[in-house]
């Protein structure tokens, strides 16, 4: 294992009960991730994309096998431990945005701040940095109800860089959004991978975002079909 | 801190629902602070006018007197003790002889008690001073109550028979002297208060009396083993037991109200926790524990019972106060059914009642917001995010 892998997961099985039987929707999946990778797992719908990013999210639990992140296995966390892990470590983002609806921009960023219990002062730089990398600074008091979905999915983002997590996990961001926002996004993300060495973990079957990703990893029914590193838009 | 927080914005942010949710609590509330306000106010001013007008500081009883027996009036009454003569002398004590009569009022026949009290006494509100009046007719005071259900006045002269204490019928004739008003039906209904020591000449009982009421002000008290000590609280039990069953009987009420707005609570915290589940999801993904969330929906139930106590002191605490400083007029015809009540009741809210009511609410309001919201804890976070219907 390499000194800056930040996960790796081990003959992990993940398996649904159904009906009277079982299914598995990921099947003995070995893989690493390194810090600062911009990094894209790819399948149609239905290959055990969201499940993957969930287990490595510390949202759901492997069936079998283990996938250790930031040095915690996610087989033995408590529902504590999980929830911190999360808390400190980890940002989502969602294809659906989730943001709270009460909330204003200002504060659904603010949010995992009030959660992490930082100091007030602290908090409210942190917020407008946040909004600053996402260019949203001019919508602090909206309500997501008066943003665009591009918008909408920039507070996402904010919201979950806003505490310099060491992983984000994106489960298809651009799938609400037209070209020009999905780009606009993904630069912002890419940027932020370069600036803070944030690892970024996309779910993805978006082209647009394909184009973005520096490594490919395909997923067929639950099995890992290919795993590639990119080198500026040339597939290696 | 951020439950409040949270729970605060996402309540002014659901808006009508929310306060229609916190008008009926805060109805509920108010009802249930009046009524008890109410009760509480017609309890005090019951007990201060029963002992202003009937029990003094505590009564000494024949052994064998029963109020609720007028049979044993022939067979309750003794002399009083030179002691105590001296107490009476003192104002601290004030006898009373009772007995039954007749009397006949404008030709018609009315069973009646007697009761002689001195005319110089003090203790009791009784306007007995009309009883020093001097005549060819026994003097006699009455109440309003009596007055009407005898149909006589003041002036009005009727005769009265009865049975002395060795069986002999006598009769003379009653001048009304004075008609009193009392909310005390206990010294009115049925009865015709004359000078003690006329009745003691009637019943050819001299210095003998039923009972004796002592002063509120008498500070030690004799001890006797001829007479029966009732203290002011067990001859208020009457009172005290019928304001008690108002209470319980108000307590149904009280249980319907708060049942109807916990309702409403209760249907808000399920139909929220149900449309919000990829809120749910998006918390637990954010870092909160499960139990955390399920903390977050119990605050936010449990706070529309802080609404409607905002809400219920707004327009309740000025209500409230104009009632308490005006009084409750009770219907007319009230003071007939034979119980302890003021024609205008002022209602007592006391801090306590304040209080305890708000408990009640607020943790009735928290335990139907915590029933639903502890399907949280059973959720999976992947499948609250997938958020069922969107
Ligand atoms: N909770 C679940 N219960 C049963 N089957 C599930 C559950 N979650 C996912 N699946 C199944 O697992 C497979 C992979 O799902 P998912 O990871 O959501 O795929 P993707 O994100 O790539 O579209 C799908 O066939 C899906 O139906
Ligand atoms: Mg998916």
């Amino acid at each position: 294992m390499h000194n800056s892998t930040i996960i790796n997961i081990t003959n992990l099985v993940k398996r649904f009960p159904i009906g009277g039987g079982q299914f598995t929707a990921l099947d003995d999946i070995n893989l690493t991730f390194e810090k600062g990778e911009f990094t894209g797992v790819i399948g149609p719908s239905g290959s055990g994309k969201t499940t993957l990013l969930n287990i490595i999210g510390s949202l759901d639990t492997p069936s079998e096998g283990d996938a250790i992140v930031l040095g915690q296995s996610i087989a033995q966390l408590s529902q504590k431990q999980a929830a911190n892990l999360r808390n400190h470590n980890l940002g989502f983002i969602f294809q659906t945005y989730n943001l709270l609806p009460v909330y204003s921009t200002f504060e659904n960023v603010e949010y995992p701040l009030l959660l992490l219990k930082m100091p007030v002062n602290e908090r409210k730089k942190a917020v407008m940095e946040a909004l600053d990398w996402v260019g949203l600074t001019d919508k602090t008091n909206s309500k997501p109800a008066q943003l665009s979905g591009g918008e909408c999915q920039r507070v996402a983002i904010a919201r979950a860089m806003v505490k310099h997590p060491k992983i984000v996990l994106a489960d298809e961001p651009t799938a609400n959004l037209d070209a020009e926002n999905s780009h606009h996004i993904l630069q912002t993300m890419e940027n932020l991978n370069q600036e803070l060495q944030t690892t970024f973990i996309f779910s993805t079957h978006d082209d647009k975002v394909i184009k973005y990703l520096r490594r490919q990893i395909k997923l067929d029914d639950g099995k890992v079909a290919s795993d590639n590193l990119i080198e500026e838009g040339v597939v290696q | 801190m951020i439950t409040f927080r949270l729970a605060w914005r996402n309540l002014i942010g659901a808006g009508l629902r929310t306060w229609l949710n916190a008008i009926v609590l805060s109805f509920a509330f108010v009802v249930i602070i009046w009524h008890r306000g109410f009760l509480d106010g017609w309890q005090e001013e019951a007990r201060v006018d029963t002992i202003a007008w009937e029990i003094g500081g505590g009564q000494f009883w024949h052994p064998n007197y029963d109020p609720f027996d007028p049979f044993t009036l022939e067979d309750s009454h003794r002399a009083l003790s030179d002691e105590l003569l001296n107490y009476v002398a003192e104002g601290k004590i004030t006898p009373v002889l009772i007995s039954q009569a007749t009397i006949y009022p404008n030709g018609r026949m009315q069973s009646v008690v007697l009761k002689g009290i001195p005319a110089e006494q003090q203790i009791l509100n009784l306007p007995t001073n009309y009883l020093s009046e001097t005549g060819t007719h026994i003097p006699v005071i009455i109440g309003t109550r009596m007055a009407s259900s005898a149909k006589v006045k003041k002036g009005d002269v009727f005769s009265i028979r009865w049975r002395d204490a060795n069986g002999t019928f006598d009769a003379a004739n009653a001048k009304i002297v004075s008609i009193f008003k009392t909310n005390v039906g206990a010294v009115d209904q049925g009865q015709l208060w004359l000078p003690l020591s006329q009745l003691q000449n009637m019943m050819r009982l001299p210095d003998e009396a039923s009972l004796l009421v002592v002063s509120p002000e008498i500070g030690e008290q004799p001890q006797s083993n001829e007479w029966q000590f009732q203290s002011v609280d067990e001859l208020l039990k009457e009172i005290d037991t019928i304001i008690k069953q108002k209470k319980v009987g108000g307590s149904i009420l009280y249980i319907i109200l708060l049942a109807m707005a916990m309702l409403a609570i209760f249907d808000t915290q399920v139909l929220s926790i149900f449309r919000r589940q990829k809120e749910i999801g998006t918390h637990i993904a954010l870092g909160m524990t499960r139990g955390q969330v399920v903390r977050l929906f119990t605050v936010e139930g449990a706070m529309h019972g802080i609404f409607a106590a905002a809400l219920a002191a707004a327009y309740g605490i000025p209500l409230l106060t104009l009632q308490a400083k005006h009084g409750f007029a009770m219907p007319a015809g009230t003071d007939d059914y034979g119980i302890t009540i003021a024609e205008r009741i002022f209602p007592a809210y006391s801090f306590g009642l304040v209080l305890g009511t708000t408990a009640v609410v607020l943790i009735t309001a928290t335990i139907v917001s915590f029933i639903p919201a502890r399907k949280i804890a059973k959720l999976q976070p992947t499948e609250a995010l997938k958020g069922k219907i969107q």
